[in-house]
């Protein structure tokens, strides 16, 4: 068994692509569900809308013929569509109960990726092939590493090493970016309505809008996860979106600490090395012959099994996650 | 119970009473300066109608008192009038001007501000915090500014100072940078009725101020009401206790029923007859049976 190679993979996914896209969609669900208190069980929605409008606009001839848009109109224009995603879901349910956003959220995200993934919009949006090939060579185009990056304990390509270096600046804009709010009186205010609606209302604040600022700013942080992604894998496939993606973006925020800024970071760091240690060790323990009773083709689901069963005991025992704070946890009966 | 307060009554007081005393002592009076007008509110919920005012006038700088048996739509006309809930029909106006159907958080605006009968208090973040929250027009709380921490850090300083200040004034000092959720439920109360003096309300409405609220820390709240008062805020109130509603209301309105059927002065509205019978049930002087719980006359159910 080689443990070095274990190890080199584990780092390398702790801190890889699909790290920092999880990373990215936990950031802005971070401040819808952990300092609203929104429940966005959409993100992914956000995350696809990025993905095709960035792959429809740079990849596809659809709207403007063979070079498509640049990359950064792409981006701008996928943000724009996250907005409107987020006020479409934003504008009949967040005069409701909290509820209601959690059904229409994680309908919409299965919705669309139901829609894009059609025969009818094959032609452009590519049916369930998705869209590949070029959508990120704006990107990489400008690729200031001369080589594939290999040194002790991580390896990464030379494509992968620049998004890795964009992706996680990115996650620190973001992260500063959303500091900046939430330490003001507007995070006051969107932390007030996390814990009480009506008492926030009495005191004269307009509730809806500051929810749905919450809503469209944690969205378009989101669609940054799905444009990384269509980039770095220079392809968007429909079943990538599938709410699973949702359930392990809150899965890294609880794991790090809702309602913190390096919740997100953090729980992406750990989510993403267990995944891939429990992974690795398992596959190599199988190789070596120690287990005989497990196939290579059982690591896949087993890992989640073992992480999953982490994850329960960390609940358990540190139920407020790796930063929060417990006392906060013990006033949560109202 | 002061039955001849007037040597003790704070300046506030005495104006109050004074005005209040040519007003003729029935449902719906006229009153020489009222802040609160309501014509014709009505609430049903399904058959039962919850709350049916003809016409209710609120003095200005003035305590006033809702009191009434459980059920008598005393909370119900609360939520109607600060528009946390819509009636079927009726018109209010504040200072003059129309206000009914307004979203509760203009009415806020407006400058009447409400406190709830299960304290709202945000537990999860600093008592501190929980003050700043309710100083109104903060450039802070908009989303642009918010980024730039010049940009709200001076009016930061003047809300924080205020807020100790208040906290001072209600004996919550210590407790600034504690969590809200720490409280008891008496401090609680305390917090959210300087909260609600944090937006610098016009008519404050306190709902149930004294529920759940230990007999120790009872008289130091009354003392906070007739202080707000006694600054120049107007107060209505929703109570049960008969003692606390005598020491500090200069105007007591009975509702039953969801209708108002009495006013007058505290002393005066506990000996009319209308109002003995619907607090107490016709049969009161009767003794206690095993069913005779006797508070509510209509039994019409459920705390509205």
């Amino acid at each position: 068994m080689d443990v070095g190679f274990v190890i080199t993979q584990s780092l390398t996914q702790a801190i890889g692509v699909i790290a920092i896209i999880y990373c990215l969609a936990a950031v802005g669900l971070n401040v819808q569900f952990g300092y609203a208190g929104l429940l966005n069980f959409g993100q992914v929605a956000f995350a696809a809308v990025g993905a095709y409008m960035v792959g429809v606009l740079v990849a596809t001839p659809w709207l403007k013929g063979d070079p498509g848009y640049p990359l950064w109109l792409a981006v701008i224009l996928a943000i724009a569509g996250a907005v409107v995603l987020a006020l479409i879901l934003g504008i009949p349910t967040l005069r409701l109960r909290a509820d209601y956003l959690a059904i229409v959220t994680i309908a919409t995200s299965e919705l669309l990726r139901l829609v894009v993934r059609s025969i009818a919009f094959r032609d452009v949006l590519g049916g369930a092939n998705g869209i590949n090939g070029k959508i990120g060579d704006g990107f990489h185009e400008y690729n200031p590493f001369p080589a594939n990056f290999d040194v002790p304990f991580f390896t990464f390509n030379r494509q992968d090493l620049w998004v890795v270096v964009v992706g996680w600046s990115l996650v620190a804009l973001f992260s500063v970016l959303v500091w900046l709010l939430v330490r003001s009186p507007w995070g006051r205010v969107i932390k007030g309505i996390r814990e009480d609606e009506t008492a926030v209302v009495s005191l004269g604040k307009n509730v809806f809008v500051y929810k749905m600022q919450a809503l469209v700013i944690g969205g378009v942080i989101g669609a940054f996860a799905g444009i990384v992604w269509a980039v770095a894998k220079q392809s968007v496939q429909p079943d990538s979106f599938v709410p699973d993606v949702t359930f392990f973006t809150y899965t890294i925020l609880l794991l790090g600490g809702a309602a913190r800024i390096f919740g997100p970071i953090v729980g992406a760091v750990i989510f993403w090395f267990l995944l891939a240690g429990v992974g690795e060790t398992l596959g190599q323990m199988i190789q070596a012959g120690w287990i005989d009773f497990l196939r290579p083709t059982d690591v896949g689901p087993i890992r989640f099994i073992i992480v999953g069963l982490g994850l329960m005991m960390l609940m358990i025992f540190r139920p407020q996650g790796i930063f929060g704070d417990k006392r906060e946890l013990a006033l949560d009966a109202r | 119970m002061p039955a001849d307060p007037s040597t003790t009554l704070a300046p506030g007081a005495r104006a109050a009473q004074a005005v209040l005393a040519s007003v003729p002592q029935q449902p719906g009076a006229p009153k020489p300066d009222p802040m609160l007008v309501a014509d014709d509110v009505r609430r049903a919920f399904g058959g039962l109608v919850a709350v049916d005012v003809a016409h209710l006038e609120v003095q200005r700088g003035a305590i006033t008192a809702l009191i009434g048996p459980n059920g008598a739509g005393k909370t119900t006309l609360f939520n109607l009038l600060t528009g946390f809930d819509t009636p079927d029909s009726g018109r209010w106006t504040f200072n003059g001007q129309q206000v009914s159907g307004l979203a509760p958080y203009r009415m806020a605006r407006k400058g009447v501000v409400r406190t709830f009968q299960l304290t709202k208090a945000l537990s999860r973040m600093t008592v501190l915090d929980n003050m700043r929250l309710g100083a109104r027009g903060q450039s802070g709380e908009r989303l642009l500014p918010a980024f730039f921490q010049f940009a709200w850090s001076g009016q930061e300083r003047t809300v924080t100072a205020r807020a100790m200040e208040l906290l001072d004034r209600f004996n919550l000092a210590a407790k600034a940078d504690d969590f809200a959720g720490s409280l008891s439920g008496g401090q609680r109360k305390l917090l959210e009725m300087a909260r609600a003096l944090m937006c610098e309300p016009e008519l404050i409405m306190l709902d149930e101020p004294m529920a759940g609220v230990n007999p120790a820390l009872t008289q130091s709240l009354l003392g906070h009401i007739k202080g707000i008062r006694e600054s120049g805020t107007t107060v209505v109130f929703v109570e049960h206790d008969m003692d606390m509603v005598h020491d500090i209301s200069d105007w007591v309105v009975v509702m039953a029923q969801g209708q108002v059927i009495a006013e007058g002065p505290p002393s005066a509205v506990m000996r009319d007859r209308v109002v003995i019978d619907a607090y107490l049930g016709s049969h009161h002087d009767r003794a206690l049976t095993a069913t005779g719980e006797g508070l509510t006359k209509d039994g019409s159910g459920g705390q509205a």
